[in-house]
């Protein structure tokens, strides 16, 4: 599974045999690798008496072959990031580079040609509900001008391959919202993108079909080589499939890095709050003073290292909350405790837990933090 | 009842077929002008795909200004017009002219509000694949809109149908002439009464085959 979270992107990507040639030579590598480059993106939104940054100054680079998750609560400015991707939203300041190419000074002609190597899917499917699931395929061909009889075959395969050739004469409407979602995948791959955009392609779903439609979009990110990039709200998303992720709060990027990092030491306040919330329920209900949150890998777990603490300090701690989670396929404990009043025995007790081999972060932010966003 | 049908039965079957061809022809004409200004008002409206401010206030102004003269104004007012195009101001065919004078802006408000009711996401993700404003307008907003767009079309024969019968009574021929020459001005209340049920009947008939049609050709329902 680590296959693809450096998928190594690219010796031998096909991205690169297109002989880019002696420019790209002279490129470092990591400037290879980079799918899509956002540069200083800025997005303003003014009426006549209201004006609101979605976005400040937003730089990412996001790797050829990353699944890339970018959360933020409600209102941070992920929706918008993500329609800046493909220009459908102009930015107000700063550009985005996808595959080497500024989209910023692309005529709509070339912009409209570029799109077709950038698919979007969306929280409400978007189908065309008058056109069949196999006309709805067919769409983004017949823009290209595919001629219809191989249009036709290769939206059959497509189907094929999201499982559903036995609703190719039926209406959206006829379809759950998974199958729908399923439809707007085969429709997405059929102009063949290098980049699939995910703007909260799950939040309409329940738990099991989303899993069953992140297990998709990680098919479809190995067997076709397709960069992902996932807008959501829901860490069990980015936790599930990402392999990278940017956090945004309030329109800035808080933190990004390797999900696994940002799970086992989250920095920011917006990364804390996140990381700790876990579908409906959320970080508000754990308060109190000297809390830490820790963070388990699998070997660590085989020791009762909790209990030896307590026995070896004989100071009770409170546990908070437990948890495991699955992170890209390693079992992750989650956990937060409420240490001893005694600040001496706290840090020795910190110590004792990073020594074998836990991510401690301290929580005592946690109060200020529930106030700010219940407030 | 038999002699009522062998008195006035080909004056009746006549006059509905002026009726019908003064109804049809407007709607025909009034919709070739109509849908581009339905188009024009939502691709330049504001959200439009291409918004253009000037473009807008102009269509939108227009439309107002000749919606708001009442039909029978309307009729009188462009007589000058209609002598230019048709060569007379009387009769069915130059019944026509106020009759598209009058519905194309109705009809262009009609196919607005058709347009704008699909939903922003289709036309989101349509843009999203490449898609010109062409291709948005007549494969994605004209056909998601469809069974709206047939609704309204409905509307507007109903709408022109009574207009014509309007016109009729002021030199326009069909059945609101046979009305008022008849049944008026001759007492016959036998005829009045019969271009009624004509133009009830035709009314219904529209109306139900529109309906019809619409709900044929929409799939946004399961089944």
């Amino acid at each position: 599974m680590n296959g693809r979270q450096r998928m190594a992107p690219a010796k031998g990507d096909d991205g690169m045999m297109n002989g880019m040639g002696t420019e790209t030579e002279k490129m470092t590598e990591t400037e290879e690798n980079v799918m899509i480059h956002i540069d200083h993106l800025g997005k303003v939104f003014e009426t006549a008496d209201n004006r609101v940054e979605a976005l400040d100054d937003v730089t990412l680079d996001i790797m050829k072959g990353d699944i890339f998750g970018i959360i933020g609560m409600s209102g941070a400015g992920k929706s918008t990031l993500v329609r800046c991707l493909n220009f459908l939203e102009k930015p107000s300041a700063g550009d985005v580079i996808v595959e080497g190419r500024s989209l910023k000074s692309m005529t709509p002609a070339e912009l409209r040609k570029q799109r077709t190597r950038m698919s979007m899917i969306f929280q409400s499917f978007n189908l065309l509900q008058q056109r069949t699931v196999l006309d709805n395929v067919c769409f983004p061909l017949e823009i290209n001008k595919v001629p219809r009889k191989k249009a036709r075959e290769k939206a059959m395969e497509l189907l094929g391959e999201v499982g559903l050739s036995d609703k190719a004469g039926n209406y959206p409407s006829q379809l759950s919202g998974g199958q729908q979602q399923r439809v707007a995948i085969a429709r997405a791959l059929a102009s063949d993108p290098v980049i699939l955009l995910c703007d909260e392609a799950t939040s309409a779903l329940d738990p099991r079909t989303t899993g069953e439609i992140l297990d998709l979009l990680k098919k479809i990110n190995e067997t076709h080589h397709i960069t992902i990039v996932i807008i959501t709200h829901a860490m069990s998303v980015v936790t599930e499939i990402c392999n990278r992720v940017a956090i945004i709060d309030s329109g800035k990027v808080a933190e990004t890095g390797e999900v696994l990092e940002v799970f086992n030491n989250p920095r920011t306040e917006a990364a804390i709050r996140l990381v700790m919330s876990s579908g409906d329920r959320e970080v508000s209900r754990i308060s109190g003073e000297h809390l830490i949150r820790a963070v388990f890998s699998e070997n660590s777990s085989y020791e009762p290292v909790i209990a030896n603490m307590v026995l070896r300090f004989g100071q009770p701690v409170n546990i908070m909350r437990a948890d495991t989670r699955d992170i890209g396929g390693t079992a992750k404990g989650e956990m937060v405790l409420q240490l001893p009043g005694d600040e001496g025995v706290r840090e020795q007790m910190k110590a004792y837990l990073i020594e074998r081999g836990l991510a401690v972060n301290e929580l005592s932010s946690m109060k200020e933090l529930e106030e700010r966003y219940d407030g | 009842m038999a002699d009522f049908f062998e008195e006035y039965g080909t004056l009746l079957a006549e006059n509905t077929g002026i009726t019908l061809y003064m109804v049809f022809a407007s709607t025909l004409i009034a919709y070739v002008i109509g849908i581009p200004m339905g188009i024009g008002l939502v691709v330049t409206a504001k959200d439009g795909l291409h918004p253009n401010r000037i473009v807008y206030r102009i269509l939108d102004v227009t439309v107002n200004i000749i919606r708001s003269i009442p039909f029978l104004i309307l009729l009188i007012l462009i007589m000058p017009l209609t002598k230019v195009i048709v060569g007379k101001t009387y009769g069915p065919s130059a019944t026509v002219v106020p009759l598209v004078m009058s519905a194309a802006p109705f009809i262009a408000r009609m196919v607005e509000s058709s347009l704008l009711e699909v939903d922003h996401g289709v036309i989101e993700a349509a843009q999203s694949m490449g898609a010109n404003d062409r291709v948005i307008v007549f494969k994605v907003m004209m056909k998601e809109a469809r069974t709206s767009l047939i609704t309204g079309a409905t509307i507007a024969l109903a709408t022109i149908l009574g207009y014509s019968a309007m016109a009729g009574t002021v030199g326009g021929g069909g059945l609101g002439n046979v009305a008022i020459q008849y049944g008026y001005y001759r007492y016959q209340t036998p005829v009045m009464i019969a271009t009624v049920v004509l133009l009830v009947a035709m009314v219904q008939i529209m109306q139900a085959a529109g309906m019809k049609l619409g709900k044929a050709l929409d799939h946004r329902t399961s089944g």
